[in-house]
């Protein structure tokens, strides 16, 4: 029977920022863009590999050639639908694709292919923890299907700009959240719980270096009090003027252009002036958004339905065939981690971050002490791959390996100091634990002759402590460690403890 | 609606498509004639007609995600005014 998952929590405080007039608080609305995990593109046959020659992932479709008609590519519908499963929206069974229409350079066909008013998925929510039973519930919006632009390249030619359209077509999530994140740390948190899900269920890989995971952010200040009274009404005109920072890749920057970007506007409002609705950049280098008016004028999309693709419909048996392959999700994992395995919500939250870890760690913690196994995975394992560099994917040890060690301590075959030298050779030589143990005479001395024989060795040669470690119990301790130097640290630490008390008359 | 002089140069504009000053008038006055022909739709009580989308009882056609197309980068480029380095070469856009 599964146990009962404890998924409450309490909303955590939004951010304050103080101005001269007096409090201001954060309200941020994000629209993520998560490249879709298929082989192919959207519309085209061709690959979506990353780091390919130039224009060679391109067909004459993604190069907007004349007469070329897009084929949805249903992998990408799946996986769309997958995505929205996962974030319990609903799935609009009837979708359709409306051309948005822009030049660029990089966007061969003149207008992207994107799903305006009939997206495949609509509402969802995201719950982002921000501590130990402290999370926000972020509600989603929509997610819509479209196609990617392509790259253009800048600094290859003083007086031109080169285009490779390997991207050109690629299928994209564009994932939009309502204004529910309150501070710049609960939006990358957003942005990496999105990730979390999404590489739980294969839908997107979320590297944010290769662009596979992009971010605009939607950013307002409000007076305290403001927010509620939205919350209430769904009435924006409680908030204040937003605007809209473009494409970025990593939560540092996220981060650090919400921060920047409230305090721009409370600088503005509190001068007496307003706030322009618009779209901004964020740059890097010198820590500031900067206004983009260039895409101002542009904003004029003349979006209508794609003439070329007919409505995708599609049944709710293939939706609910999605639904009931869907993967353990995050939450519930954590939870599950913590009912069943006795583990605390940060030790949860690290072992389930990523699929890989989570699946490790079940498998040593099968059959076994699930704290131990835990304690084992979080200090010994993932302490030993940051030090190498290494994923848990590619562990010098297998979880096999790691609970055979787990098993030979509670056999009481090694104790835990010896457990550890066992785990470091195994880490290192690949060899098996048993094996290492058998081979080095590893076992744990538990007969008490001979520990007995050396308890009384080492108070033989040791009067004058005997008589501190009488007057001072606390200092038999160091007769402990000196028999367990002098077997080797092979000695049951336990029957050493008893003994030299006894010994000692302690 | 109707379409004046500074909304058929936008149009224009925005389709990337250079008209000159003087052509400007009658443009707007051919945007308004296509309007008005298109306006007598209005005059249809629509409400509660599904709108159609095909004249075929036709279902979007769909492939599998396999990887078909590509490799094919010189015939990509063929007809670009400037290709380099397997890039289009444009002149230079910058935000």
């Amino acid at each position: 029977m599964p146990a009962v998952l404890d998924l409450t929590f309490d909303a955590p405080k939004p951010k304050v920022i103080s101005g001269a007039t007096g409090d201001w608080e954060l309200v941020i609305g994000l629209e993520v863009h998560a490249q879709v995990a298929s082989r192919a593109k959207l519309f085209s046959g061709a690959s979506t590999q990353f780091g390919a020659e130039p224009n060679s992932n391109v067909a004459f479709v993604d190069a907007g050639m004349p007469g070329m008609l897009p084929v949805i590519n249903e992998g990408c519908v799946a996986l769309a639908v997958k995505t929205g499963l996962g974030l319990k929206a609903q799935i609009n069974l009837w979708s359709a694709f409306d051309r948005k229409n822009y030049f660029y350079p990089d966007l061969p066909q003149g207008y992207q292919i994107s799903q305006l008013y009939h997206p495949i998925v609509g509402e969802g929510e995201v719950i982002v923890e921000m501590g130990a039973g402290i999370a926000r519930r972020v509600r989603i919006e929509r997610i819509h299907l479209e196609q990617d632009a392509g790259k253009s390249i800048h600094d290859m030619d003083p007086a031109m700009s080169f285009v490779d359209l390997n991207r050109t077509g690629v299928a994209l999530m564009e994932i939009v959240s309502r204004p529910d994140i309150r501070g710049p740390e609960e939006a990358a948190a957003y942005v990496g719980k999105l990730r979390q899900i999404m590489r739980y269920l294969g839908t997107c890989d979320g590297n944010m270096q290769n662009g596979n995971l992009r971010a605009d952010v939607n950013v307002s200040v409000c007076r305290p009090g403001d927010y509620e009274k939205y919350q209430e009404t769904q009435d924006f005109s409680h908030l204040g003027t937003r605007c809209e920072i473009k494409n970025m890749n990593s939560m540092r920057f996220i981060q650090q252009a919400i921060e920047y970007e409230a305090r721009r506007q409370i600088a503005l409002i509190e001068d007496g002036k307003s706030v322009v609705q618009e779209t901004r950049l964020f740059d890097p280098d010198r820590g500031e958004t900067r206004s983009m008016r260039s895409k101002e004028e542009a904003h004029d999309y003349r979006y209508f339905p794609d003439p070329d693709l007919l409505p995708l419909e599609i049944e709710q048996a293939w939706v609910d065939d999605i639904a009931s392959a869907l993967p353990e999700l995050p939450d519930e994992k954590k939870a599950r981690f913590m009912a069943d395995f006795g583990l605390t919500d940060y030790d949860a939250s690290v072992l389930t971050a990523e699929l890989e870890a989570a699946r490790y760690f079940e498998e040593v913690a099968a059959g076994r002490d699930g704290k131990q196994a835990a304690n084992w995975v979080l200090n010994e394992l993932f302490g030993r791959l940051n030090k190498d560099g290494h994923p848990i994917t590619d562990s010098p040890i297998g979880a096999a390996q790691l609970g055979q060690i787990l098993d030979l301590m509670a056999a009481d075959t090694i104790n835990g100091k010896i457990a550890k030298e066992v785990f470091e050779t195994a880490y290192t030589t690949g060899r098996e634990p048993k094996e290492i143990v058998e081979t080095e005479g590893l076992t744990q001395v538990t007969d008490t002759g001979a520990i007995e024989a050396a308890v009384d060795q080492v108070i033989a040669e040791n009067p004058a402590q005997v008589e501190k470690a009488k007057a001072n119990p606390k200092l038999a301790g160091w007769f402990v460690g000196q028999v367990m130097k002098a077997t080797g640290g092979k000695a049951n630490p336990k029957a050493v403890n008893e003994l030299v008390a006894a010994k000692l008359g302690l | 609606m109707s379409i004046d002089k500074d909304t058929a140069a936008r149009v224009a504009h925005l389709a990337r498509i250079r008209v000159d000053e003087e052509r400007l008038p009658a443009l707007a006055e051919e945007f308004n004639a296509i309007l008005g022909f298109i306006e007598q739709l209005n005059e249809v009580d629509v409400d509660g007609v599904e709108p159609m989308t095909s004249v075929t009882p036709m279902r979007l056609k769909r492939r599998e995600d396999v990887v078909t197309d590509g490799d094919r980068q010189a015939e990509v480029l063929k007809n670009a005014p400037d290709a380099r380095e397997g890039f289009f070469a444009v002149p230079k856009v910058v935000e």
